[in-house]
């Protein structure tokens, strides 16, 4: 390990409401890859961000090779050779591989721009990196963990000191992974400094030197990789204070029916061979990191996506779904975690909101019927408690609490007695949270059974019954309420499968 | 794997499709008509395509930036009107009128660049305006009056020599067409290999990533759509020489035909590809149908019916293709 190359002091960053960053210290030091953990909201992106220049800090500093600096662009950062690999790639498709890697700074003869030079530039930083792609292949024919390597390719372009990976296997094959290592090793022994982001233990211990561990904002501690457990990292990462207490008991009556069984599913990389039983009247909470395949899971049982295999009973009779319309007749109601761009139309009224899903029973003939919607708007407006002058109100002026509530008034109308509510707080304030809680209990008490996807292990633990643990598209995991504990899943949602 | 993969490409390279439809389409009308076969009739197709040659390689850009430019018919009337009546009514002379006309064009293609890049209109909306404004402007211009410009014979018929020459024995000799040519080497290069036609396709492919790499993506946002006014003005001048007389209140539709020409050519209609080569091959796919139909007895209105099923097929070419350049990285 070299000398210190980057010190991160004291940096502290808030935006409307929410304390982001609060005093967080870091170090990096050159030949070393440093990995930054915590769990999702922890503040490490936002870290990266106040780095390279996106986000302005309030106060702290930072000191890159010996000097104090402040970006104001990613360009200036680049230019100072502090370089991201964004986890979503910024590619452009039609133009090939070298022509991404020069793009806003190509070789030009006069007017013309010199391909050639490209082309041989290319190939010389592939060689260093000791990968094969073709530079003249469009970079939409290359699979996402090539594109990934021409991402880092136009990082060391820059002839960069530092490069960040903000969750590089995220996306990738086991195979890739082991390429990027093999690449992050090589880029290590070249003396450059390396800031790993990333959710996977086992990964951060077999790649990394040292590791930050953030909660909440703030810095709870750094470790020498090798000289640490699985264990003391999870500690760090989920040490925080309980604020409201867990549920201690399951309500759901023993013996309650199962409402909803999935056997074996598989649908795209996202979701493999998972199994579940959901009971009548009880919440259901799959818990696990970001891109755990919860949603996608989701998504495959409601027939949003396709599936490859695995079955789905409902009520003990099997169900063959394959579009949400198929989903929606069998009860099944999906709130999805992107309220705005699947749950709503903003711009239309209560009254149509509500009613979308099972408009053909609000018709007379070929018109609907105004009145009977209306009620049936309104019916819900007062048992959901949604707060709103009428239900003529557009959904866009309500707040996102009561948008939540518009959505679920949605497929109550339709009768479903299965819902699934994906990340159902997200972007809801703490009092109307609460009153979502309130609510998703009142159902459940009322015979309607509810799977709850939710990345806050707080909420999972206040509100299920029993819980799904997923990591990587397969499920890790199944506890009850009474024997879960926050190290506990934590523990599985990190497992690596392999 | 690759082999194959070569094989495929040529053949689902819309820009060599293109070029073969038209050598067929010619064949095909050369043996159906004895009429189309007179050399009058190849004159009367070139005179009559180079304007919308002209709009189809200038809208080629903003339909490659993943736009579109539906200003340009009634924009290049508007043009020739205005520049005519300084000619006609005026009295200035017809090289005034031509530098005007492009001019005009240009104007009106910054104000779609400003309206679509820097306003945030939908470039269809912002477009479908400024068409509106072209066409009245053009009669308000020109007081309402149909604009003649010189004819070969009188003064200032010059510029008609541009695009054919009259030889002993009242021969005529396109040479309109060398200079089609020209432009289309020169903007496909343009295209190709230059900032501004690298930053058109990346803009039309990924705008956010162009934005992220450091690019002003305002800027040459902006220059898509005056390059295309351009040539909207520069199709004033052919379309002068052709049409004897130029009518207020008229252009609206031909900017379907040249948008037309350049997808049937290969420009993708959501953006991101296109050659300039392929759209001059695209016009002519368009132009061959509107004079060749009427030889075989179909009228015009035919040509509306096949151009729109021609391009539902170029269209779909192109979704194929990208939906496999999707699962192929997927």
């Amino acid at each position: 390990m070299g000398e210190e190359i980057l010190r991160m002091e004291e940096i502290d960053k808030s935006f409307p409401g929410v304390h982001a960053l609060d005093h967080v210290h870091f170090n990096l030091n050159r030949g070393e890859v440093h990995a930054l953990m915590g769990e999702n909201g922890a503040g490490k992106s936002t870290l990266m961000k106040v780095l390279t220049g996106i986000y302005k800090k309030d106060s702290g500093k930072i000191i890159y090779e010996g000097k104090e600096v402040e970006f104001h662009t990613t360009r200036e950062a680049q230019d100072a050779g502090i370089v991201i690999v964004h986890q979503e790639l910024n590619m452009v498709g039609d133009l090939t591989v070298a022509q991404n890697i020069f793009i806003g700074r190509e070789f030009t003869n006069g007017i013309k721009i010199d391909d050639k030079k490209m082309i041989d530039e290319s190939k010389k930083l592939f060689d260093r990196l000791h990968i094969e792609i073709n530079p003249t292949e469009k970079m939409s024919s290359l699979t996402v963990g090539k594109q990934q390597m021409c991402e880092i390719a136009k990082a060391i372009s820059h002839n960069c000191k530092v490069i960040i990976f903000d969750e590089p296997s995220a996306a990738l094959t086991e195979k890739e992974i082991q390429d990027l290592f093999t690449i992050i090793r090589d880029l290590r022994a070249q003396n450059l400094g390396i800031i790993y982001i990333s959710h996977r233990m086992d990964e951060i211990k077999v790649i990394t030197d040292r590791v930050t561990v953030m909660r909440d904002g703030t810095y709870v501690g750094t470790l020498i990789t090798k000289d640490s457990t699985k264990d003391d990292i999870v500690k760090m990462m989920v040490g925080r204070v309980i604020y409201e207490p867990p549920k201690e008991k399951s309500m759901v009556a023993p013996g309650a029916p199962v409402v909803l069984k999935v056997e074996h599913l598989n649908a795209g990389k996202m979701v493999k061979n998972v199994s579940f039983e959901l009971h009548k009247g009880e919440i259901l909470g799959f818990s696990g990191l970001m891109g755990a395949g919860r949603t996608e899971t989701a998504r495959a049982i409601f027939g949003a996506d396709p599936k490859q295999s695995g079955d789905i009973y409902i009520n003990g009779k099997k169900a063959d779904i394959k579009t949400p319309e198929d989903a929606v007749r069998h009860g099944i109601g999906y709130l999805s975690e992107d309220r705005k761009r699947y749950g709503i139309v903003v711009q239309k009224s209560i009254t149509e909101n509500s009613t979308m899903a099972c408009l053909e029973e609000y018709m007379n003939g070929i018109f609907i019927n105004k009145g009977k919607e209306k009620k049936a708007a309104e019916k819900y407006i007062e048992e959901l408690a949604t707060k709103t002058p009428s239900a003529d109100q557009l959904v866009v002026n309500l707040s996102g609490g009561n948008q939540q509530k518009v959505v679920i008034a949605k497929w109550l109308v339709k009768n479903c007695d299965i819902l699934i509510f994906d990340e159902p707080t997200r972007g809801i304030d703490v009092g109307a949270k609460n009153e979502i809680y309130k609510l998703m209990n009142q159902l459940a008490s009322q015979g309607k059974s509810i799977i709850m996807i939710s990345s806050e292990m707080q909420e999972i633990l206040r509100m299920s019954d029993r819980i799904v643990i997923m990591c990587e598209g397969q499920k890790t995991g199944e506890v009850k309420i009474e024997e879960a504990t926050q190290e506990l899943i934590m523990d599985k949602a990190t497992r690596n499968i392999n | 794997m690759t082999k194959k993969k070569s094989a495929l490409g040529v053949l689902s390279n819309q820009k060599y499709i293109v070029i073969l439809v038209v050598i067929a389409l010619y064949i095909f009308f050369f043996a159906a008509s004895v009429d189309f076969r007179k050399y009058t009739t190849m004159v009367t197709l070139l005179d009559y395509s180079y304007y919308y040659v002209l709009m189809a390689i200038g809208v080629s850009f903003p339909l490659i930036t993943g736009g579109v430019d539906l200003s340009i018919g009634t924009g290049m009337v508007c043009y020739a009107l205005v520049g005519g009546y300084l000619v006609h009514n005026v009295g200035l002379p017809v090289w005034v009128g031509m530098i005007v006309a492009i001019l005009f064009g240009c104007v009106i293609g910054l104000l779609n660049g400003v309206l679509v890049a820097i306003m945030n209109l939908p470039p269809f909306l912002a477009t479908l305006c400024t068409c509106m404004i072209t066409r009245g402007l053009g009669s308000l211009l020109s007081f309402k009056n149909a604009i003649p410009w010189p004819t070969a014979k009188q003064p200032g018929g010059w510029f008609h020599s541009i695009f054919k020459i009259t030889m002993a024995g009242n021969t005529k000799i396109p040479i309109g067409f060398l200079w089609m040519i020209l432009l289309v080497v020169i903007m496909a290069f343009v295209l190709k290999h230059t900032k501004f036609g690298r930053y058109t396709i990346a803009i039309g492919s990924n705008k956010e990533a162009t934005l992220l790499s450091g690019i002003n993506v305002k800027f040459y946002h902006i220059m898509a759509y005056v390059i295309c006014g351009l040539f909207a003005g520069l199709a004033a001048i052919p379309y002068a020489s052709a049409i004897p007389t130029i009518q207020p209140g008229t252009g609206a539709g031909m900017e379907l035909d040249a948008i037309g020409g350049a997808i049937v050519g290969g420009v993708s209609a959501t953006g991101g590809s296109g050659s300039i080569e392929g759209t001059f091959f695209g016009v002519y796919v368009i132009c061959l149908l509107k004079v060749g139909l009427p030889f075989i007895g179909l009228q015009a209105n035919w040509q509306q019916v096949i151009t729109g099923l021609i391009l539902i097929g170029a269209v779909m070419i192109d979704i194929v293709k990208k939906r496999r350049a999707v699962t192929a990285a997927a």
